[in-house]
């Protein structure tokens, strides 16, 4: 293998990159944890299960999703701007290629109730439709606010046959449903299989999330050497909330040259203004108060409204690997209608702050001229339009 | 084994249980209001023979709805690690305490710090739920070095050979959770509850308490035919929360203490 292996390998036999990661539980799950550890294991290592899986990533899913070169916006910020096309999996992300992973690991193991948190909805909308697809019953935890401001995907997972148990204590957003879902699974964990939506938690999830998403980088690099005849991007970029779209796409990348550099809220940058702690099953960065009371996460984007970071993202920073940036709310707001208007596509909300970033930084000089850009476009603004509609009114 | 030594909460549950009596540990949320040391010492007179101190967490992973509303109060009255420790420096309680949160704010503090400020502020024990033993070996040598003894938990899913390694690795006492799930009131004592403590005290001579879900006086003595006794959170909590103050919180923990001492009168004080 290549050197992604090393670069983005296996955690320790604890399940930690480097100090950060690890399975800090309650003890009612950490034999969950152990048992899911060594399904996985086996799983990924059985061919059958991995040609299953890609078949249904595949015929299913719409994989393997483009490369999009963005002529226009290319050329009027001077580099070469290519976008790994999630938006246009099924489901409209690429929450998808998670769940579908872990649903079948799910039926694999004999657990027949499926539950998952999430933010925007898109992962409790990937959910839902495995679930579906699957035969297993699914229940969603969400957190009122966000269920409001994405009632649309609260409707879909429904009409998927999903149940949506709103979740009202804390800021009642992404880390209050994961609060939920783990209380859930607490009591649980005999029948229940609890399906993380991103590269957090305790291990084995961040390391299995990031196997399951490492399709995108590795696709993605193969479509950048057709494009760029057999070279890489200068520069890889994608938004992190937990970090899956990122970690996934990093793990193609991680052998090359190619800077890495994860895009976070300005209100929620982990990374960036956060400390380590151990929250959620993991030693990571969090933004805590001077006590270690975790603090709330503001952004105008649901999915990454998270005071959190995967344990590997906080790795490659603390190593250097990769870089984290923060973007601001309303500069979201103009990559979007930017992105919508050059290219004619509307990203969601999430990837139009790795957007934003690359925006600036082309504006700062941080991104060179001619430099070539992959980003990845981790999913559609189908779910955003209501909400920018009124941010623009 | 290297020689273990045992720490004032552990000494003193060890005392209470060869003297043929049933251990009761009340949980208190500390901050709940002004006069949450006055509940401490109510309870404490009521008969405890330990209490437990939660330091409010934000996100109380174990911890069910009234818990939850208890640490959103005391949170919102800004409680912190630090006030909690400084009041019960000052706090003449006549029996042990142990303190039991979430492992983030240990971690924030410092292990060596923490351990030596509860140290410092007179608690002799800590329960962190979210430490499991794989993760603990920092933590428990910070604690035994400064001589608060750290209690480790077993769950009913928790296999054999592990339950013998926690079970020998806990200090003060070990506690058992008496079911699948976070903490709450139940009508009914759950099976696993009497299963956890038999094979906890099949392997181990440190008290076993019973926690999560001990509700009511005669679930305490039912539990108690297989434990040396019990914790009991949310069913003091929700008193709490409802208003009933120290009076209230003593009858209560009053009640309980009657109904173990009833079945196991022991050498009384
Ligand atoms: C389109 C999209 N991108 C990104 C995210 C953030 O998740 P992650 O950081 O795990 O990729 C979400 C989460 O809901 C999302 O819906």
């Amino acid at each position: 293998m290549t050197a992604a292996t090393s670069m983005m390998g296996e955690p320790n036999e604890a399940g930690r990159f480097g100090e950060f990661g690890g399975r800090y539980v309650p003890e009612s799950l950490v034999p969950a944890c152990l048992e899911l550890e060594r399904a996985f294991h086996e799983a990924w290592d059985d061919p059958l299960f991995r040609s299953e899986l890609n078949e249904l990533l595949h015929s299913y899913a719409g994989r393997p999703t483009p490369v999009t070169e963005c002529r226009q916006l290319s050329s009027e910020l001077g580099i070469r701007l290519m976008l790994k096309r999630e938006d246009l999996a099924h489901t409209g992300s690429h929450k998808i290629n998670n769940v579908l992973g872990q649903a079948l690991l799910a039926k694999r193991m004999g657990k027949h109730r499926f539950i998952a948190e999430t933010g925007a909805g898109q992962h409790g909308v990937a959910s839902a439709t495995a679930a579906a697809l699957l035969g297993l019953e699914c229940v969603v935890y969400m957190g009122e606010v966000d269920v409001k401001r994405q009632a649309l995907n609260v409707f879909r997972m429904q009409l998927l046959g999903a149940t949506v148990i709103p979740v009202t204590s804390g800021a009642r957003t992404l880390k209050d449903a994961i609060n939920d879902a783990l209380r859930d699974w607490v009591a649980s964990v005999e029948s229940t299989y609890y399906c993380i939506g991103s590269v957090v938690g305790p291990h084995p999830y961040p390391f299995m999330v990031r196997q399951f998403q490492r399709v995108v980088g590795e696709e993605a690099r193969e479509q950048c050497r057709v494009i760029l005849n057999g070279e890489d991007p200068d520069l890889v970029v994608a938004c992190v909330g937990g970090g899956s779209n990122a970690a996934g796409t990093f793990a193609g990348f991680a052998d090359t040259k190619a800077r890495l550099v994860g895009v976070e809220p300005e209100g929620g940058a982990a990374n960036g203004h956060g400390v380590a702690g151990i929250v959620h099953g993991m030693r990571s960065n969090f933004l805590q108060d001077e006590s270690g009371q975790i603090e709330e996460a503001t952004s105008i984007s649901a999915g990454l409204d998270y005071p959190g970071v995967g344990p590997e993202h906080a790795y490659l920073a603390a190593i250097g690997r990769a870089t984290y940036e923060s973007v601001s709310d309303a500069e979201v707001l103009d990559a979007f209608q930017r992105l919508a208007r050059t290219e004619g596509i509307l990203p969601a909300l999430e990837p139009a702050h790795a957007l934003a970033w690359i925006i600036r930084a082309t504006e700062e000089g941080k991104i060179a001229q001619g430099e070539r850009i992959l980003m990845t476009l981790s999913g559609r603004g189908d779910k955003d339009v209501a909400e920018i509609m009124e941010l623009l009114s | 084994m290297s020689v273990r030594v045992v720490g004032p909460l552990e000494e003193r549950l060890r005392a209470n249980r060869d003297a043929g009596r049933k251990l009761l540990v009340p949980y208190v949320t500390a901050g709940l209001d002004e006069g949450w040391l006055d509940i401490v010492r109510a309870v404490a007179a009521a008969g405890a023979d330990a209490v437990e101190i939660g330091i409010p967490f934000s996100d109380p992973v174990m911890d069910g709805p009234v818990i939850q509303e208890a640490s959103v109060r005391a949170l919102a009255r800004g409680t912190t690690p630090a006030s909690v420790l400084a009041e019960l420096a000052r706090a003449d309680v006549e029996v042990p305490l142990a303190v039991m949160t979430y492992v983030n704010l240990f971690a924030h503090a410092g292990y060596h710090r923490m351990a030596q400020s509860l140290a410092a502020a007179g608690v002799s024990g800590a329960i962190l739920p979210d430490l499991p033993i794989d993760e603990a070996a920092e933590w428990m040598s910070e604690a035994e070095a400064a001589g608060v003894d750290a209690v480790q938990l077993v769950a009913p899913t928790t296999p054999e050979g592990r339950l013998l390694r926690i079970c020998e690795a806990s200090h003060g006492f070990v506690y058992a959770v008496g079911l699948l799930g976070v903490t709450g009131e139940r009508a009914d004592v759950a099976n696993s509850a009497l299963v956890i403590a038999r094979r906890c005290r099949s392997v181990t001579e440190t008290p076993v308490l019973v926690g999560v879900g001990v509700t009511t006086p005669k679930q305490a003595v039912t539990i108690s035919e297989e434990s040396d006794g019990v914790v009991v959170g949310s069913a003091l909590i929700r008193r709490l929360l409802n208003g009933e103050g120290p009076e209230g919180a003593g009858a209560f923990i009053g009640s309980l203490r009657e109904a173990l001492d009833d079945r196991w009168p022991g050498t009384q004080e």
